[in-house]
């Protein structure tokens, strides 16, 4: 992908708007993500939820999946016989491999990753920034154990780094907010959140709503401290 | 950097690591975990260790075993925290053993820096997070990056697939992970492997760590492990 920016801004833009008149369930968040990834595209997701969207991409669309731990061209869950200790993605799951696969060493993977190679990273978050600040990798509390992973390189290595969450807490606290108060993961990074009410673009002039899912703007607005274009 | 040596037992692969040693230790939970080498350095009794891998170790073996024996002072890792890692989180809770978190892709790449003579690297990564703290700013081409010291090993536990006698290695799938950097930042680099081929019978194409990385090379019989904690 040489320009995936504009190619997936451009895939976003020539969708019919959707409309669904109810909240995504995590099922129907995922697929709504994986309508706006490109043909061909060089993708990671991220442990937890992002990993639904490999299930809604269809074969033919030629996605490659990249996992950190070493690999591109991962393959769907491994299931009864195909299981094999040596192959797991970033979650430690079992994965098979796909047909014009390639496994690297951890260097080479987050050098990929780093060096801006990989087009789109979806991950979870406990909070974003109107500014792109992105926060998922430590709640911040004094008796947790910090634990980072890749969440740093992943947040800052794609052109793109997207996010899948809800919009609000179980406390009902907003999570895309004017600035962040759990530890952050990255600065700046992250350029579209997908919600289960919305999804937004985070751009240099603001916060833009694309889509609302059972919600309007005007209520939305009303729940959250981000001005919303 | 003379030959590698073929040794006949993991006891002879991981005799004189002394008390204090910084031992980098591959594996990706499981995946690639040298189980072999960690029990045969758990009957070594080096103590004080400094452990370099991903993880802080699963359930009751490899790493989590090294840990419960109490031979380890303090762990370098990206990720510590895990449904099943209790032996660390126990310990770490005490006060018994001291924890750097490393981003992971800092982590693979500082032992690059260190196996390939690079002296510091400025890096993008953790710019801007409670991880920075401490760490020189410098600001390339209006980005910012934070300068990073290579992780250099007294020595290196690691495990591949196959080994032929000059040490030449191959891997399987995502058991590489940190095999081949592990192998380079070591001074001292141990292998344990499913098999060890006759000379010819690795491909030098296919070759992935090639011999001059690695020290000492030890066959194990068997895979200890299935898919998470059980052996």
């Amino acid at each position: 992908m040489s320009d995936t920016t504009a190619s997936t801004t451009a895939a976003h833009a020539g969708k019919a708007p959707v409309a669904v008149d109810h909240p995504l369930s995590m099922e129907e968040l995922a697929a709504m993500i994986a309508r706006d990834i490109p043909a061909g595209a060089f993708v990671n997701l991220g442990i937890g939820q992002p990993t639904k969207i490999a299930d809604h991409l269809p074969p033919e669309l030629g996605v490659v999946l990249h996992t950190e731990n070493g690999m591109l061209g991962m393959g769907p869950k491994a299931e009864g016989a195909e299981i094999d200790p040596d192959l797991t993605n970033a979650g430690k799951v079992p994965v098979t491999e796909l047909a014009g696969a390639a496994y690297f060493h951890h260097a080479d993977s987050f050098a990929m990753m780093r060096g801006g190679h990989l087009d789109i990273c979806v991950l979870g978050a406990y909070q974003v920034s109107e500014h792109g600040d992105l926060a998922n990798w430590h709640t911040g509390k004094p008796d947790d154990i910090p634990a980072v992973g890749g969440a740093m390189d992943l947040a800052i290595g794609a052109k793109d780094t997207y996010v899948m969450m809800t919009l609000f807490t179980k406390s009902r606290a907003p999570k895309l907010v004017p600035k962040c108060t759990y530890p952050l993961t990255g600065v700046g990074c992250v350029s579209r959140v997908y919600t289960e009410v919305a999804t937004f673009d985070l751009r240099p002039d603001g916060v833009h709503v694309l889509e609302t899912y059972g919600t309007t703007i005007e209520e939305l607005r009303s729940r959250l401290d981000v001005e919303l274009h | 950097m003379s030959r590698a040596t073929v040794l006949e037992s993991t006891d002879e692969a991981v005799a004189g690591i002394e008390d204090g040693s910084t031992v980098l230790v591959g594996g990706f939970g499981l995946a690639g975990m040298p189980f072999d080498l960690i029990d045969a350095l758990i009957r070594q009794g080096a103590k004080d260790l400094t452990i370099v891998s991903n993880n802080a170790g699963n359930g009751d073996v490899g790493l989590a075993a090294l840990l419960a024996a109490g031979r380890v002072r303090k762990v370098l890792c990206s990720f510590p925290r895990q449904v099943d890692s209790y032996v660390f989180d126990a310990l770490y809770r005490e006060g018994k053993v001291e924890l750097e978190v490393v981003p992971q892709g800092n982590l693979a790449e500082r032992m690059r820096a260190a196996g390939a003579g690079i002296g510091a690297f400025y890096c993008p990564t953790a710019v801007g997070t409670p991880l920075a703290e401490g760490k020189e700013v410098r600001t390339i081409d209006g980005r910012d990056y934070l300068l990073e010291y290579p992780i250099h090993g007294d020595y290196a536990l690691i495990s591949a697939h196959r080994a032929d006698p000059m040490g030449n290695l191959v891997y399987r799938k995502t058991a590489r992970n940190f095999g081949p950097v592990m192998a380079a930042a070591a001074t001292t680099t141990i292998v344990q492997v499913d098999e060890v081929v006759p000379l010819g019978g690795l491909a030098p194409e296919a070759v992935v760590t090639p011999s001059v990385y690695v020290d000492r090379i030890v066959a194990v019989k068997a895979r200890h492990y299935t898919v998470q904690g059980a052996r």
